[in-house]
């Protein structure tokens, strides 16, 4: 059942257990495996649209995470005889190990087009709905708190030794790959957790830092941004994805809005305005930077072809960057991978330049 | 930004309908050249094939019906000046075309350069050598392979690439000679034989990767470097048959995403190395048990594949590359099906994609139904589901080849250890042998490790084949039945396996509430609103479709796949139906499965059905949308056997009634006819049995005309000269249609006289004739593979009034509302009658074309109760054009190794070209080299007849003798044509000493081969073989006289040099 009251049916697979969270839809048609472990998704229930999920099974090397992070996972069709190579075993079967309430059989066509029109709603996912009035309550009463420091390490993890610049990548609940991405350019790279402070930052006297994605309202995370002001003032480069680009936003002045139904999916198409390129991107956030209130050094350099929303921001005069969508990818396409590059240029040379 | 400088482009196209190039470049040219029009520039169309819509005179601003020939392009090059040429939306032909125009100077001299891709990027993706090295440089793989003389060079290559590897022979007829080598041993003997057999000795040594899943990307680029996938797609076939042969699921289902991205990574980088800019399709080999791939190839255009990628993501492919080519970014072009996004912008799928190809081994007895390299369909039809399983079901049912199960009683009737041997042939029936193995148990591993499909694409045919074991013990109840129809099962085939009728199944999903539901094709798995109408069904969904509107709401029945016999032409009369009914104010709703097609493209109709043409599918649209009327005319025999589903339904047929069309295709009912109307027809009977077919033939006196009833295309239309031929005939005729108490077998008295066919608009009380065409080739070949000449030559006056009287006679005692074709024999100046069909033919587009009446158009007018004498064309006989048009039919024989390429009553051309001129000689020529036939002044010229054919040619050859054609006959003949006093050499048969006409040909010194043959299908017999090889070394063979004799003097008489052109758009405007 929906925040509006509406309800759907399905069936019940994975682990059982009625759950609370906001429902929102994913567009990739690939990728399953990467989305149910994103931990950006952490207070959510995600429904792909791709009707038949599960077809190649599951293998943990492609985690992005150390487990599952969404609240449930509302699908049209579970597979249980997946195929490919690297399968360990069926979606269904990972689902209970990691004890993850899912529901198949859904219309989810059907409430992908009321999301549309009404904007991500929380919803219930029950096994009895007699009661509408009680599981509204239930419903109403549901607020995210406190998910990046759910989702954070809890102390600094070196994550290699490289021999190229030291990048401190700060964990707001990062994906594997932006650490991977930086591992293979050769980077030494340490994860710290989200409440660090700057100074510890500054201390351990990185190259450079590397802002995570990560779950939730931008604008909850007042200590994170506090902390991330004095990094940009002291002047360290700094490169940032999704939740980190919003947090730079909002330490320099700029503004945060919740969006109608957000941005999740593959095929993002995001405009580089200096380079007159568009890109295809993977994107998964409900909120964004507005642009207003952004200071007179900030160039929104890229921006979302579909909906002309910010996808990235310029910090003249400091080496920082920001990028709304998802450079390290998985799932998703790679085209932007040529960011890290930029970003360990910068690290190198001390400004931006494109 | 769009590139201001071109103002004017030449836009190629692919020529005849072939197996391999066919209707998707109807539907590419058309959406390209509406796409250019657009943005303002001027568009030169040349394409000679006028069963399209791309050659209407709308689509275009100059429209050259002509031959795609180096001199032909030249011309209009020189008189249209175009600034530029687009060459990546006319297939292959459009691409060589575009490379030799530039590679012998004609681009430079003219001032015309090349957009969408250069000659460069052609060369790169097309010659084996330059596409090998510009993937190295890159880094993307190809299958490693090498040409090598000896056989010690090609075991040191397949020591180092590795066994099993692919020898392939060059040179050789059919591939012959070469084969799989696992081993060194056997490669030694098959690269020797090979090496011997190769006319160059040479063999090519491949890496084997037959069994690896074969997945192609669809990708787009623009002048800046933006790049994105359309869709990706996997074959349910793995790497070894044709993707074009191969049953294709989009997106891919065994990719993860790092798959997924792999090779979508791959792919931009290819298009980006090559430069194109426009689309392009990358196809890869991915090995099933790691993250190894190849690129097999690329084709730098738009395909098959684009089109099918098109329709299934409704993404516009050539409307898109065709702005890209004028300099517009992905990003600067709107998406036309949201009307928010742009084209920068990969479409997300809610559901899944089947494609399944159609092929014509029903026409092709003879021919060998093994799938490899070689494509083989004519057509495909797609189906879209959100499941698999109802995908692949609903592409059966619209294959129209009475398959409504999986389990077909052929191979279910088998043991599992004829299965098993069963499961090793790669042909047309693998899909249902592989459902039947399931079905009787053989295991999942066991059919995977001999056919190589993926577990998972088995794994959901065992989900159909489970729910069949269900329904057969008796079980059903609302899920059982909601779970089967979600599968895509049918009511009859769920009737059938609980044992209740049909009617039952119906009645308790209506009871149960188990109703198909139909939702939208939007490109972004609704993330946006959609702007167009895209449907498919499904159930257990919600329902997406409004059927409310206050206009009068027509459902146009479209064709399905394109077959031999139903092809291109009916789509392009559904769409001139459909655009005729928005023109009238009405809202037009067309129902077709065909990927490949315009009447499929998303901005034709009001509303559009991606759904099967049977009557279950058609009944579930019909209780949804309750049209005011319904149009079957226009779709060939797959709209026409719809007409007693939508009358059952008290669906409004608009135009003729069934009853009537019932009396012009029932044999007593249309005998009475002709004799209210006084017209008379060659003597013959309707039969049941052989036996009774002997009876009537020997009643009647042979030779007769033996075929089944109810039939399009002429399938199993035979003449028989004897007993023997009857019985074999009546055997292949049972073997398709089993029940012959329905549709029996007519036996007709064989009449040798001049065929002529008229197609008529009529509205129940006057008619109007755009032309009489008659045949060159005489009574006997099948008019779809007959020489169609406009306006009639050899007619008389007084039997061409006597046509125009017949078909006003016909006309009204049919009640024909609509389209009318007659076909007539005249013989001795009297008028016999073959037959009438009350709907659309193969000859409307070119008639409408070459007289300017829009046939179509005025015949759905007169549907909707207009009368013909206020449309403003007349009634009657409309006046000659003052052109003549030549309709000459195209093969596509080299594709199908083992069909028989001579000439009879059963249709075999794939498709046609036309020829037009002021001089009937030119014309005639002009359709000749069209369709790849093309003589020099001093052509050698083989001929080998049968006995009662050699008098005639004698005869015929006569008039040549002040020619340089160099005769040569087989020694029979030759005997025959020299008592005649026509100088001919003798030549040794096949079989005979050499040089004998083996040599000959493979010399490539011969041009034409006139070969008529005996009597019979059977494929043993030396014409046939002679005919075979002649398709095989690419040597023209004619077995009809008539069209030899046509060619022969056209070039004898017509002088080399100037070629005059027509524009059919100045020529619709002059009227």
């Amino acid at each position: 059942m929906l925040e509006d009251g509406s309800v759907y049916g399905g069936e019940a697979a994975g682990a059982f257990k009625e759950t609370v969270c906001e429902i929102v839809f994913n567009t990739s048609m690939t990728g399953y495996i990467e989305i149910l472990t994103d931990p950006s998704y952490a207070g959510q229930g995600v429904i792909m649209t791709y009707p038949m999920i599960g077809n190649y099974g599951v293998t943990e090397e492609d985690f992005e995470s150390g487990k599952l992070q969404p609240c449930a996972f509302l699908v049209h069709e579970m597979c249980d005889t997946p195929s490919n190579f690297r399968n360990e075993m069926t979606l269904s079967q990972l689902l209970v190990k990691y004890d993850m309430p899912c529901m198949t059989g859904l219309d989810t066509r059907s409430v992908v087009k009321r999301l549309r029109e009404s904007g991500t709603m929380r919803g219930i996912i029950t096994a009895d709905i007699s009661n509408k009035e009680a599981l509204m309550k239930k419903i109403k009463a549901f607020h995210h708190s406190g998910l990046v420091e759910s989702v954070t390490v809890d102390k600094p993890v070196p994550l290699s030794n490289g021999s190229g610049a030291k990048i401190a990548l700060m964990d707001f609940g990062t994906k594997r790959n932006i650490g991977r991405s930086l591992v293979e350019r050769g980077c030494e790279v340490t994860q710290y957790p989200s409440f660090t402070t700057a100074e510890e930052i500054i201390k351990a006297k990185p190259d450079g830092i590397m802002l995570s994605n990560g779950p939730g309202d931008p604008s909850d995370c007042v200590g994170i941004i506090k902390e991330i002001k004095k990094l940009y003032d002291y002047g360290m480069p700094i490169f940032a994805i999704c939740l980190g680009h919003q947090l730079m936003a909002l330490a320099n002045g700029g503004e945060t809005q919740r969006m109608k139904y957000g941005h999740r999916g593959a095929n993002h198409p995001v405009k580089f305005i200096h380079d007159d390129r568009t890109y295809l991107s993977s994107q998964n956030h409900g909120y964004m930077v507005s642009g207003k209130g952004l200071p007179s050094n900030a160039e929104i350099n890229c921006i979302n072809v579909n909906d002309s929303t910010v996808e990235g921001i310029i910090y003249h005069g400091k080496p920082v960057f920001t990028v709304q969508f998802h450079p390290e990818a998985n799932s998703g396409p790679r085209d932007t991978s040529f960011l890290f590059d930029r970003f360990l240029k910068m690290v190198k040379e001390g400004r931006y330049d494109d | 930004m769009i590139d201001k400088s071109i103002k004017k482009v030449l836009v190629i196209g692919s020529g005849p309908i072939i197996i391999g190039q066919a209707a998707e470049f109807d539907y590419a040219g058309t959406q390209a050249c509406r796409s250019l029009k657009e943005e303002g520039v001027e568009v030169v169309l040349v394409n000679s094939n006028p069963a399209t819509i791309m050659t209407d005179g709308d689509i275009a601003d100059k429209v050259y019906i002509e031959p795609l020939t180096i001199p032909t392009l030249t011309k209009i090059i020189e008189t249209e000046k175009p600034d530029s040429i687009l060459p990546t939306l006319g297939g292959q032909t459009g691409l060589n075309l575009a490379m030799e125009l530039d590679e012998i100077g004609v681009l430079r001299d003219n001032g015309v350069r090349l957009i969408g891709i250069n000659a460069d990027a052609i060369k790169k993706a097309e010659d084996r050598q330059s596409f090998k090295d510009t993937m190295e440089k890159i880094g993307e793989p190809c299958i490693d392979s090498l040409v090598v003389e000896t056989v010690e060079d090609a075991v040191d290559f397949s020591e180092k690439i590795g066994y099993p590897v692919i020898v392939r022979p060059a040179y050789t007829l059919g591939g012959t000679g070469g084969g799989i080598a696992d081993n060194e041993e056997e490669l030694r003997e098959i690269a020797s034989n090979g090496i011997r057999l190769s006319r160059v000795n040479q063999v090519l040594i491949e890496k084997c990767i037959a069994g690896w899943k074969e997945i192609e990307y669809e990708v787009m680029r623009d002048s800046k470097g933006n790049c994105i996938t359309v869709c990706n797609m996997e074959n349910l076939d793995p790497v070894g048959v044709h993707t074009g042969d191969s049953i294709v699921v989009a997106p891919s289902q065994t990719l993860t995403d790092k798959d997924y991205q792999m090779l979508r990574s791959a792919a931009l980088n290819i298009i980006t190395e090559l430069g194109i800019q426009g689309g392009c399709n990358v196809q890869f080999a991915l090995h099933p048990d790691s993250f190894r791939y190849a690129v097999i190839e690329v084709n730098p255009r738009v395909s098959r594949s684009s089109a099918l990628a098109s329709k299934a993501t409704g993404y516009p492919i050539a409307r898109v590359a065709a702005k890209i080519a004028l300099g517009l970014g992905l990003d600067e072009i709107p998406n036309a099906v949201t009307g928010k996004t742009y084209a920068s912008f990969e479409p997300a799928l809610d559901y899944c994609v089947v494609k399944i190809p159609k092929w014509p081994f029903d026409k092709f007895v003879t021919a060998s139904k093994t799938l490899g390299t070689q494509m083989k369909a004519t057509g495909e039809v797609m189906a879209i589901a959100r499941s698999f399983p109802a995908a692949l079901h609903k592409a059966v049912h619209s294959l129209e080849e009475n398959k409504e199960s999986l389990l077909l009683d052929d191979f279910m009737d088998l043991g599992t250890e004829k299965l098993r041997k069963l499961l090793h042939n790669i042909d047309n029936q693998r899909l249902y042998v592989v459902a039947a193995s399931i079905f009787k148990g053989i295991s999942l591993e066991e059919i995977h490790d001999i056919t190589k499909i993926d577990v998972w694409f088995l794994n959901k045919i065992k989900v159909i084949t489970d729910m069949e074991k269900t329904l057969k013990s008796g079980k059903f109840d609302a899920e059982t039945l909601l779970e089967a129809k979600r599968l895509g099962f049918t009511d009859s085939v769920i009737a059938k396996d609980v044992g209740i009728t049909k009617a039952a199944v119906k009645n308790m999903r209506e009871f149960w509430g188990i109703k198909p539901s139909f939702s939208v094709v939007d490109t972004c798995a609704a993330e946006f609103a959609a702007q167009t109408p895209y449907y498919y069904s499904d159930y257990g969904v919600e329902n997406e479709v409004d059927p409310s509107t206050d206009k009068k709401k027509i459902m146009v029945l479209g064709s399905g796949p394109i077959r031999i016999g139903q092809g291109i032409e009916f789509d392009y009369c559904s769409v001139h139906s459909v655009w005729a009914l928005k023109n009238a104010g009405c809202e037009a709703i067309i129902v077709n499965n065909n990927p490949e097609t315009v009447s499929t493209d998303f901005d034709i109709s009001d509303k559009l059905y991606f759904e099967p043409l049977t009557p279950e599918y058609v009944t579930s649209i019909v209780e949804l949308e309750n049209p005011d009327g319904a149009i079957v005319q226009f779709g060939g025999q797959t709209a026409i056997k719809l007409t007693k589903t939508l009358n059952d339904l008290g669906v409004k047929i608009l135009g003729t009634d069934a009853d009537h069309v019932d009396a012009a295709e029932d044999r007593e009912r249309f005998d009475e006819i002709l004799e209210f109307c006084d017209i008379a027809r060659p003597k013959g009977q309707t039969v049941f049995t052989a036996q009774e077919a002997i009876a009537a033939a020997h009643s009647l006196g042979y030779p007769v005309l033996v075929r089944p009833s109810y039939v399009l295309g002429g399938q199993g239309m035979q003449i028989a000269a004897s007993d023997e031929d009857i019985l074999e005939f009546m055997e292949i005729i049972t073997r398709t249609i089993p029940d012959l108490s329905e549709h029996p077998v007519l036996v007709d008295k064989y009449l040798m006289g001049q065929e002529v066919e008229v197609d008529a608009i009529c509205d129940g009380r006057d008619i109007l004739i755009p032309g009489i065409m008659e045949h060159i080739d005489r009574a006997g070949i099948h008019s779809g593979d007959s020489i169609s000449v406009y306006p009639a030559v050899t007619l008389s006056p007084k039997v061409q009034k006597t046509i125009v009287d017949y078909t006003k006679r016909l006309a009204s005692a049919l009640h024909v509302i609509g389209m009318m074709n007659i076909q007539f024999i005249v013989l001795r100046e009297t008028v016999y009658i073959i037959e009438v069909n009350p709907r659309s033919s193969r000859t409307v587009p070119y008639i409408s074309k070459v007289t300017g009446i829009p046939a179509i158009a005025l015949a759905t007018r007169a549907m909707l109760g207009e009368k013909i004498s206020d449309m403003g064309y007349g009634t009657g006989l409309y006046k000659n054009s003052g052109y003549y048009a030549i309709k000459l039919p195209v093969f596509s024989f080299e594709k199908i190794i083992g069909a028989d390429t001579s000439l009879g009553p059963e249709m075999k051309s794939t498709g046609e070209v036309l020829g037009i001129s002021k001089d009937y000689n030119e014309a005639l020529l002009k359709a000749f080299e069209g369709g790849g036939v093309s003589l020099p002044k001093n052509a050698k010229i083989i001929v080998t007849v049968r006995d009662k054919d050699k008098a005639e040619v004698a005869q015929m050859l006569k008039e040549f003798k002040d020619s340089d054609f160099e005769f040569y006959a087989t020694p029979g003949t030759q005997k025959a044509l020299s008592a005649a006093g026509i100088e001919c050499k003798t030549v040794n048969s096949l079989t005979g000493e050499h040089p004998n006409i083996m040599d000959m040909l493979h010399n490539g010194e011969v041009s034409l081969i006139i070969n008529t043959p005996t009597h019979g299908r059977l494929a043993n017999r030396d014409g046939f073989k002679l005919r075979r090889i002649a398709v095989e070394s690419g040597t023209s063979c004619l077995t009809s006289l008539d069209a030899a004799l046509s060619i022969m003097r056209s070039t004898f008489i017509v002088p080399d040099g100037n070629i005059s052109l027509t524009d059919i758009a100045t020529l619709k405007i002059q009227k």
